[in-house]
C-alpha cells in the first residue's frame, strides 16, 4: 500500500497559516484586554470564549451560511474577487481561525495578567510608549504563554474534525485533513489505515505536548515566571 | 517650585476617604513623607507620577503635568519612580535595564560606578540581591534625568546595615544629580537623616509639614528623652511593679510608680520620657 501524506501535510499547512494569522489578531487584543478596565471586556471576553463551548457544528454551520453564495459575506467576496469561500482551503482557514481564537488569546491574556503590574508601569516611566512596552517588556516575560498559545492553537487546528467537515467537505488535496481522512477510512472500515494515521496523530499530540511541558519547566527554572 | 494640589477619592480600610494634599516642594529638595499604611502616601506618589488619575493640579518647572482639561501620560512625565519591590525588567541585564530608559552609555557607567555595580553589569535581575536590586532601581529611575524622584519605601525590605549604606548612597545621588526627591519611609531614623522637609500625612491630608526636627522631635518642656513605645508586659519584683516596654527595635523595663501601675496595661501605647536628667552618651564600637 502506498502511504499518502497529503492530508497531514494539509493539516500542518492549515495549522500553520491560523497560528500565524491568530497570533497577530490575538496578540494586540489580548494585550488590550490585560490592560483595560472597559466596561466592554467582559462582553469580548464571553464572545471571543463562546467556540470553546458551542459544539463545532453549530459554528460550522453559522460559517457555512455566512461564508456560502447565499449570504452577503459570501456572495461579496465571489462577485468582486472572484474567490468562493466555502468547499475549499479559504474556508477552512476563516473556520480554523474562528474556531481556534480562544486558544491563541486565553494563554497570552492570561500571561500578560500574570505580569507584575509595576514592570508594566516602570516601562511606561522609562518612557516607552504601550506598543514598546508590550515588545520589549511584556512579550519577553511571558515566553511560557507565548509557547503554549501557538502550539495549542497549532495541535488544535490539526486536531479539529466538525468545523472543517462542516465548512470543507472531504476534498482530497484541498480540505481533507487528516482527522477527515481517519474519519473515511473508519467509515470505508479500512481499519489499517486508520490504524496508522491515528497512530501518527497520538505520537505527533505527546510529542508536541511533551516539547511544551520541557520548554516551561526550563523556563521557570530560569525565573521567568515568579 | 513644585505645587501640588490634588484629590482623589479612596476606598480606605475605615470606608471612603479623601485625599486631598496641597504641597509647594523647592526645586532640587529632599521630601519624606511618612504616615500610617492607608494613609494615602503610596497613592500621592503614584498620581505624581501619572499612575493614577485625579483632581486638582500639578505643576512643575512652567509646566502642568495636570490641570482641569490635561493630564499628562506617565511616559510623558520626567518622573524618576523607584518601586517597593523594585520592577526590575527580568529579561534585561541590569545595564540594559538602565539603557532601556535611556541610552546613554556615559550616565548608566557613571552610576553604576557611584554604586559599585560595575561587576554586575551582565548579570540578569533575578539572580540579584534584594539590596543590589533596589540599586539597579534607583540608577534606572536616575537615566532620564528626572525632574522628581519618587521613592516608595526603598528600604523597608532591607537589612539595618543595607539599609544605613543605601540611605548614604541615595543621598550621595541626591546630591550629585540635585533630583527633587520624595520618599515615603516609615522610619524617623532615615527620615531624620535624609530629608530636608517632612510631610506628615493623616487620612489622605498633610497635617504637618516642617523641617525634620520640626515634626520629629517629640520633645516639650523640660524633657530632655521621649520615645514613643508600646508595653508588653508588666511584673511585680519585690514592692515594685516593672514594666516591659518595646520602643523601636529595643525592649526597656522601667520602674512604675503606685498611680502609672492603675493607669497602664499591657498593650497600652506609651511615651516614655525623662525630665532634668542629663544622660550619659559613650560611644559604641
Amino acid at each position: 500500500m502506498q502511504f499518502d501524506f497529503t492530508p497531514f501535510l494539509l493539516s500542518f499547512k492549515l495549522a500553520s497559516i491560523v497560528s500565524i494569522i491568530l497570533f497577530l489578531i490575538a496578540l494586540p487584543l489580548a494585550w488590550w484586554l490585560s490592560q483595560s478596565k472597559s466596561k466592554f471586556k467582559p462582553i469580548l471576553e464571553a464572545l471571543s470564549a463562546m467556540p470553546i463551548v458551542l459544539p463545532p457544528t453549530v459554528l460550522g454551520f453559522y460559517v457555512l451560511y455566512a461564508l456560502s453564495q447565499n449570504s452577503p459575506l459570501g456572495a461579496f467576496v465571489e462577485n468582486y474577487l472572484g474567490v468562493k469561500l466555502v468547499f475549499n482551503f479559504y474556508g477552512l482557514v476563516i473556520a480554523s481561525c474562528l474556531y481556534s481564537f480562544p486558544f491563541m488569546l486565553q494563554p497570552l491574556q492570561n500571561g500578560f495578567e500574570s505580569l507584575p503590574k509595576s514592570i508594566i508601569e516602570a516601562s511606561y516611566l522609562c518612557g516607552k510608549s504601550s506598543f514598546q512596552t508590550l515588545l520589549k517588556v511584556a512579550l519577553p516575560n511571558i515566553k511560557p504563554s507565548l509557547m503554549t498559545a501557538i502550539v495549542i492553537t497549532f495541535a488544535h487546528t490539526v486536531g479539529e474534525f466538525g468545523v472543517v467537515l462542516m465548512v470543507g467537505g472531504s476534498i482530497p488535496g484541498e480540505t481533507k485533513v487528516a482527522s477527515i481522512a481517519i474519519y473515511e477510512f473508519v467509515e470505508m472500515l479500512d481499519y489499517k489505515s486508520a490504524h496508522i494515521y491515528s497512530a501518527i496523530m497520538v505520537a505527533i499530540s505527546f510529542i508536541v505536548l511533551l516539547l511544551v511541558y520541557i520548554f516551561n519547566y526550563k523556563q521557570k527554572n530560569i525565573g521567568f515566571l515568579r | 517650585m513644585i505645587d501640588i494640589d490634588v484629590q482623589k477619592w479612596l476606598k480606605g480600610s475605615n470606608g471612603r476617604m479623601e485625599l486631598d494634599i496641597n504641597l509647594s516642594i523647592k526645586e532640587g529638595s529632599f521630601v519624606s513623607i511618612l504616615g500610617k499604611s492607608g494613609s494615602g502616601k503610596t497613592t500621592f506618589l503614584r498620581i505624581l507620577a501619572g499612575l493614577e488619575g485625579a483632581r486638582g493640579s500639578i505643576h512643575v518647572e512652567d509646566k502642568f503635568w495636570l490641570d482641569k482639561k490635561h493630564s499628562i501620560h506617565p511616559r510623558c512625565r520626567s518622573v524618576g519612580f523607584v518601586f517597593q519591590d523594585y520592577a526590575l525588567f527580568p529579561n534585561m541585564s541590569v545595564k540594559e535595564n538602565l539603557l532601556f530608559a535611556n541610552k546613554d552609555e556615559k550616565l548608566a557607567c557613571k552610576l553604576l560606578k557611584l554604586t559599585e555595580l560595575e561587576q554586575l553589569k551582565d548579570t540578569l535581575p533575578t539572580t540579584l540581591s534584594g539590596g543590589q536590586q533596589q540599586r539597579v532601581s534607583i540608577c534606572r529611575a536616575l537615566m532620564r534625568k528626572p525632574k522628581i524622584l519618587l521613592l516608595d519605601e526603598p528600604l523597608s525590605a532591607l537589612d539595618m546595615l543595607m539599609r544605613e549604606k543605601l540611605q548614604g548612597e541615595i543621598l550621595e545621588l541626591h546630591k550629585t544629580f540635585k533630583t527633587t526627591t520624595i520618599m515615603v519611609s516609615h522610619s524617623p531614623n532615615e527620615i531624620y537623616k535624609m530629608s530636608d522637609f517632612v510631610a506628615l500625612i493623616e487620612d489622605g491630608k498633610v497635617k504637618k509639614y516642617g523641617s525634620p526636627k520640626e515634626i520629629l522631635l517629640k520633645t516639650s518642656g523640660s524633657q530632655k528623652f521621649s520615645f514613643r513605645g508600646r508595653i508588653l508586659d508588666i511584673y511585680k519584683a519585690d514592692v515594685l511593679s516593672v514594666a516591659v516596654i518595646a520602643i523601636d527595635n529595643q525592649i526597656v523595663e522601667v520602674v512604675l510608680d503606685s498611680n502609672e501601675e492603675k493607669i497602664l496595661k499591657v498593650g497600652d501605647s506609651v511615651r516614655v520620657s525623662t525630665k532634668a536628667f542629663s544622660p550619659v552618651v559613650t560611644k559604641v564600637c
